[in-house]
């Protein structure tokens, strides 16, 4: 039994996020992304290493996409419909209603303004997406016989999730992007505390821990404020969904609270339409936006504009949202050009950008002019402003998120291989977990999780569930009692053959073996002395005996020499006999007696002991025998 | 923690309105589902005070207005529910926005410390019905002010037995014993605190009670969150099938995967009025194993329902286009939805200028939840969120201002806009509270206009009030499908396979299987408050132990039966519902204080001989009395005494004894 973990795509990098995991022989495909910074083969990841056959559906029980993005689902209309996997692929409502958006839009992208062949139509778009079966957050979904799989919460954008998939006893989690601090619009990500073997988490910000959100989002609106406050323009390249909705609310707000009238435009990419879903999607955004909605919908911008290529050389201030994000092509490249020669425009760049792109220039240094291609220079004179509030989560997130599941090993993928050794150190140091970042086609093999299936019987499952509370004792104020409920099962497993084992309590053994029970007992009969005073004559005469044969004095005589025994205390005394455990010690009144080994030849100043006893107790025994022998008996006197 | 099982059925229901009422005892745990109200009951009620008759009370004829009850409505709930001490009730499963109408009852009540679950679409549904009811009630008290200071005077014994009988009987129930159950409406404090009380949980998603009980709410297809649910206990399934409909067309049709080969399925329907019309029809099948999809996608029964909503769209127009208004007072959610969506798409409506007006506090906050709700709707409106379209029609309806809703007949905006003719949709079907009462007065001897009724609603008693002797409104009375029909339990039982099928008693003889497969399937059933003790099931319950433990055992292999056994001891956790032994590192593998034990009664000659081996030499005394001995002569001399349970070793010294046993 055991996990095997290859990484397509995100290993030692951001982009094309692509890793299949096989659990005990099932094998899950999480997401299936596109390499943003390339256009060559190096832009999908390598499938070729799933199936050498290019058989993907039998290769593969399902494809997770966590969300979105196109380095999460980028590759998958190519994967469906141009590889042919046919089998099922699994996301939640609103990666299903939105994904095609992102699709539909970088296709055009490709296709209008690179003038590239396509990779994929518009068709292949939509006959893959009616492959997909939506989930809801927590639904436990059944793949055949034993693949069970649940989506949580992630934060990150709109219906992101983080997958737990299980197969028999060996879980894993597939974190995708995730967030851990609530932003505008998404709530922070939400996970049970699951018994994990693999953890597999995205490292963005491995080593980044950052300071509030507040602050940061301040800065952005006073950048933007101060910008057209001067008669400049606002470009905020982002992509169709997601960061524009949240930076568009926080606009809407601010915009209403100073009552500014700047006009606020949507690019044609950005259609009204976007936010259509995240209306009927609400559902999936954070609880404060949810309650809201009862009296306005918090989607419905009130200040936002569709803005027309015509307009972009138009005088005045305004702010503007095009894609793509990261400025790589299309309409963001395009407003861009125009804006970015002059000193009173601002132009706001994403946290991270892939290698390749405008925006990744713009964020390394500041350059002034930017090669596009042999014949195109832009001249760099605006401002940039770099948001640095991030829908990933940061390092200390990361962290908390380990610690939080404690799996037993962790994969990092989706980050920057520098930061995620600093990452994987820091994890082995203080969490002790073993962790591992595999590059691009590298598999990591980890053992799994199996549990032993048996059959318990009803007396032994009753057995080991009542509670066994141990009082420990009064304690703080706030917590006053403190009790511990300390479980302990015993009982005996029992195989017949190679039939599933089965658990019982330890008396229901001799019906199942159908043979009784054995008592194994010990004897010894050892003679003792009896003081030369009262040596045994029978009854003593003349007196009724205050029992037969004077049996009880004898014992209180035994009790006595017992008297630095440690178990002195827990010894009982009956009628012609001591008991201490199972050992039971009285006095032997027979002439022939089978335990008495050797000499049997009564003697006067002998008085003989017949000891029974268990297993259990042949120390205690063999003690009491030994303080016993060395006693000397005597009978208390009789009125004589 | 035990294996048995217990169940209790407290109400078998009315179909929609008032789902039925289960007590369930398993795993030691007792739970409840749904606690509904008997809305229904509500025509016992005069809708006003005074105004009909001349107060001549007669508990003889047909009831009219005056043999109502008129006095501020109580309403019923399950009378048998009472005698329950709620502190011994550990959960509460809710399975359909009616079955929690009664629910703040309870959660109010001392000593109620149940864990409550619902799905969250049931819960805000819920939520929104409980308003509407509490604010209806609310205007109906404050438009007739009533003296609520004393003990209600229709509840004493003289004035019951006055009324006609059927009346007694809505009130006390057949056996008479329902008095008890009724109540003075909870208040919307009430309503709010019940629903912050309880678990609302995602489309299958799974929960554990005391981590022992996995329960999982799968959609039924009766209404929006309205499911089926799922528990397993120890490595035990029992599925809890409740009022479903297979494909249905608003919410997420029923999910019968989950629902598939579990040890206990308990069916919670019982047979009733809109069952009696299929009966006849057929219960025989043929006798090939009925298909999922076909059972569950019906077209045939799919398209009776889509006609039948297009005749009464068609009756609709038709009373409009005469000048009459329509009056539709439905609280189905459903069929609502579904209407609307009819009309919608319907020429002659939308050509005309008829206004619909949907009144009711909650109608404004329903129609905009159900177009945020996705996960809960049937595939077709899935594909509209899909496409980018709004789920439901409504939308654009109210856009184009064709459809309003409004929270009160006398909200000024409503009177401001009022158009006549007009439609309305407006709760209540009982036609006691709300809009219907006075719209009714209003249309009620107008020949053009139409009232659209749901059947199974006793039309005598909910139309005693308006004189029918004037009633010239058309009445069109429509019966819609709230749960599976009879022909089709058998197939379904067939589909899902359970090994212990328990049904209403109601339900004997209708259900049989000609299936040679399918008798492997055992029936039973269970009457009203009768505590009905299922079969205990032979197979014992499942355990995970974990590998480290595993590996710690110290197998002994006994020859005769080939029996391997083990001792075993670790610390025991409930993991999802299925009890796991994990290794107790603090402890020792093998633990002196626990008693070896011995089996079997030892064979002499082969002890003697393994003695023999260690160099023990000994003679068996005594051929076939009992006890048989062995005497030891080397090293020392001792004694072994067998009998047929019990063996006494007998020897001087601590070495020796150990060497032989
Ligand atoms: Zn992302
Ligand atoms: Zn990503
Ligand atoms: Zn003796």
């Amino acid at each position: 039994m055991a996990i095997e973990c290859l990484v397509l795509g995100a290993g030692q990098e951001v982009g094309k996020s692509c890793v299949v995991v096989t659990i005990n022989g099932r094998r899950i495909m999480f997401d299936c992304g596109m390499h943003m910074g390339y256009l060559d083969r190096r832009r999908y990841p390598d499938f070729s290493r799933i199936s050498p056959s290019g058989d993907f559906t039998a290769a593969l029980d399902c494809i997770i996409i966590t969300h979105f993005h196109l380095d999460h689902v980028g590759a998958l209309p190519y994967f469906t419909e141009v590889c042919g996997y046919s089998g099922p692929i699994y996301m939640t409502y609103p990666t299903k209603a939105l994904s095609p958006l992102m699709l539909e839009d970088y296709r055009r992208v490709m296709v209008e303004r690179r003038g590239e062949e396509e990779q994929f139509t518009s068709e292949h778009i939509a006959s893959c997406m009616k492959k997909v079966v939506p989930v809801d957050l927590k639904q436990t979904v059944q793949i055949g016989s034993d693949l069970f799989i649940r989506a949580y919460y992630a934060g990150h954008v709109l219906g992101a999730a983080m997958f737990h998939a299980k197969v028999g006893d060996a879980a894993i989690v597939y974190t995708g992007d995730y967030n851990m601090t609530p932003d505008r619009h998404l709530g922070a990500a939400q996970i049970d505390r699951l018994q994990l073997d693999l953890l597999i988490t995205e490292s963005t910000y491995a080593t980044t821990v950052r300071d509030s959100r507040y602050t940061r989002e301040r800065e952005f609106l006073t950048a933007v404020h101060k910008c057209v406050e001067g008669g400049g323009k606002v470009l905020i390249p982002t992509f169709a969904l997601g960061r524009a909705q949240e930076l568009c609310m926080l606009l809407d707000d601010y915009w209403e609270r100073m009552n500014l009238k700047v006009p606020v435009y949507f690019s044609a990419g950005l259609t009204i339409q976007a936010n259509m879903y995240y209306k009927m999607l609400i559902n999936w955004t954070s609880q404060k936006v949810k309650e809201s909605y009862a009296t306005r919908n918090p989607f419905d911008f009130k200040n936002v504009r569709n803005f027309d290529r015509s307009m972009i050389n138009d005088p005045g201030p305004c702010v503007l949202f095009a894609t793509p994000g990261m400025i790589s092509g299309g309409f963001s490249l395009e407003v861009f050009k125009n804006w970015a020669p002059s000193e009173s425009n601002l132009v706001t760049l994403p946290g991270y950008c892939v290698a390749g792109t405008v925006g990744h220039k713009l964020m390394s240094g500041k350059p002034t002019k930017i090669d596009l291609d042999k014949d195109t220079q832009i001249d760099v004179r605006c401002q940039i402003h770099q948001l640095s509030f991030s829908p990933h989560t940061d390092a200390k997130g990361i962290m908390d998120l380990v610690k939080f599941l404690s799996p037993k090993h962790v994969v990092l993928v989706h980050g920057e291989k520098p930061k995620m050794a600093t990452l994987k150190g820091k994890i082995e140091a203080e969490l002790g977990i073993s962790c591992y970042y595999p590059a691009n086609n590298e598999m990591v093999t980890l053992p799994s999780t199996h549990f032993i299936k048996a059959s318990a019987s009803d007396v032994f499952v009753r057995s080991s569930l009542c509670p066994n509370l141990q009082f420990l004792g009064k304690n703080t104020d706030d917590n006053p009692w403190q009790f511990k409920d300390d479980r302990v099962s015993q009982g005996v497993c029992v195989m017949k053959g190679n039939e599933e084992g089965r658990v019982i309590h330890q008396g229901e053994l001799s019906s199942l073996l159908r043979q009784e029970a054995h008592d194994v007992k010990f004897a010894f009969c050892f003679p003792v002395q009896l003081s030369s005073e009262n040596r045994w004559t029978g009854h003593p005469p003349g007196e009724t005996p205050p029992c037969p044969s004077g049996t009880c004095s004898l014992v209180l005589s035994l009790l006595a020499g017992l008297s630095s025994s440690p178990v002195q205390e827990k010894i009982q005394v009956g009628e012609a006999s001591l008991q201490v455990e199972s050992v039971r010690a009285s006095i032997c009144a027979r002439e022939q007696c089978p335990y008495r080994v050797g000499d049997s030849q009564r003697k006067p100043e002998l008085v003989y002991v017949c000891c029974e006893w268990t297993s259990k107790d042949s120390e205690l025994a063999w003690d009491v025998i030994s303080r016993m022998k060395s006693v000397v008996l005597t009978l208390p006197c009789s009125d004589s | 923690m035990t294996t048995v099982m217990e169940l209790t059925c407290l109400s078998r229901g009315k179909g929609y309105y008032s789902p039925p009422c289960h007590v369930l005892r398993l795993g030691g745990f007792t739970l409840l589902v749904d606690c509904p109200l008997d809305l229904s009951s509500l025509s016992v009620f005069a809708p006003v005070p005074g105004g009909f008759g001349n107060g001549d009370r007669s508990a003889e004829g047909p009831v009219d207005a005056t043999g109502l009850i008129r006095a501020e409505p109580w309403y019923k709930t399950v009378a048998t529910l009472h005698l329950w001490d709620v502190s011994s009730i550990d959960v509460v499963l809710i399975s359909s926005p009616m079955g929690m109408l009664g629910l703040p009852f309870l959660t109010r009540a001392d000593g109620f410390s149940a864990k409550v679950y619902v799905t969250e679409a049931a819960a805000k549904l819920g939520l929104l019905a409980m308003n509407d009811l509490v604010l209806q009630h609310r205007e109906f008290r404050e438009f007739y002010s009533f003296d609520d200071s004393r003990f209600p005077r229709w509840m004493e014994w003289e004035e019951l037995e006055c009324l006609s009988p059927p009346l007694k009987e809505t009130i006390l129930g057949v056996e008479g014993i329902e008095l008890g159950g009724w109540m003075p409406l909870y208040s919307a404090a009430d309503a709010e605190d019940c629903v912050k009380k309880v678990q609302k949980l995602r489309y299958a998603e799974e929960t554990c009670y005391n981590g022992t009980l996995m329960m999982k709410a799968l959609s039924s297809g009766s209404e929006i969150g309205a499911c089926n649910w799922t528990i397993e206990w120890i490595g035990r399934t029992v599925a809890l099938v409740t009022g479903s409909i297979f494909s249905s067309g608003h919410a997420l049709g029923f999910d019968c995967q989950a629902l598939q080969s579990k040890d206990v399925l308990v069916y919670s329907e019982s047979l009733s009025i809109d069952h009696v019309g299929s009966t006849e029809d057929d219960i025989t099948h043929d006798s090939s194993p009925p298909r999922l999809d076909s059972l569950v996608d019906d077209a045939s029964a799919r398209s009776e329902e889509e006609e039948r909503l297009n005749f009464i769209c068609s009756c609709i127009t038709r009373a409009t286009e005469a000048g009459g208004s329509v009056l539709i007072p439905i609280g189905r959610l459903g069929i609502i939805l579904q209407l609307l969506e009819q009309l919608s798409v319907c020429s002659e409506f939308t050509s005309s200028k008829v206004p619909m007006y949907i009144i009711s506090p909650a109608a404004a906050e329903t129609l905009a939840y159900t177009n945020v709700i996705p996960e809960w709707v049937c595939k077709q409106r899935q594909e509209k969120l899909f496409s980018g379209e709004p789920l439901f029609a409504h939308q654009e309806l109210v856009k184009g201002g064709r459809l309003r809703a409004y929270p009160a007949l006398y909200s000024p905006e409503l009177l401001r806009n009022w158009q006549e003719p007009c439609i309305v949709f407006c709760p209540h079907w009982s036609l006691r509270l709300g809009p219907a009462v006075p719209l009714l007065r209003r249309w009620h001897s107008d020949p053009n206009s139409l009232l659209v009724t749901e059947e199974g609603v006793d039309a005598q008693i909910a139309l005693a009030p308006f004189n029918i002797a004037e009633m010239k409104m058309k009445v069109l009375r429509y019966s819609f499908l709230s749960r599976i029909e009879l022909k089709k339990i058998t197939p379904l039982l067939e589909i899902l396979q359970p090994k212990l099928a328990v049904l209403p008693e109601d339900l004997k003889e209708k259900v049989l299987f000609l299936n040679t497969s399918s008798t492997s399937i055992s029936l039973a059933y269970y009457s009203l408050n009768e505590t009905f003790r299922l079969p205990s099931s032979k197979d014992s319950s499942k355990i995970d132990i974990s590998s480290d433990l595993v590996s710690q055992f110290q197998w002994k292999i006994l020859k005769e039966s080939n029996f391997s056994i083990s001792r075993l001891k670790g610390n025991l956790v409930m993991r999802n519902g299925r009890p796991l032994i994990l290794s107790r590192d603090e402890l020792p593998p093998s633990d002196n204080n626990i008693p070896l034990m011995h089996f079997g009664t030892p064979d002499l000659p082969r002890l003697l001989a393994r003695l023999t081996e260690m160099g023990i030499r000994g003679t068996i005394q005594g051929e076939s009395e009992c006890p048989r001995i062995v005497l030891i002569d080397y090293p020392e001399k001792a004694v072994i005494e067998v009998r047929k349970n019990s063996s006494c070793i007998s020897a001087p010294s601590e070495r020796l004894r150990c060497t032989i046993s």
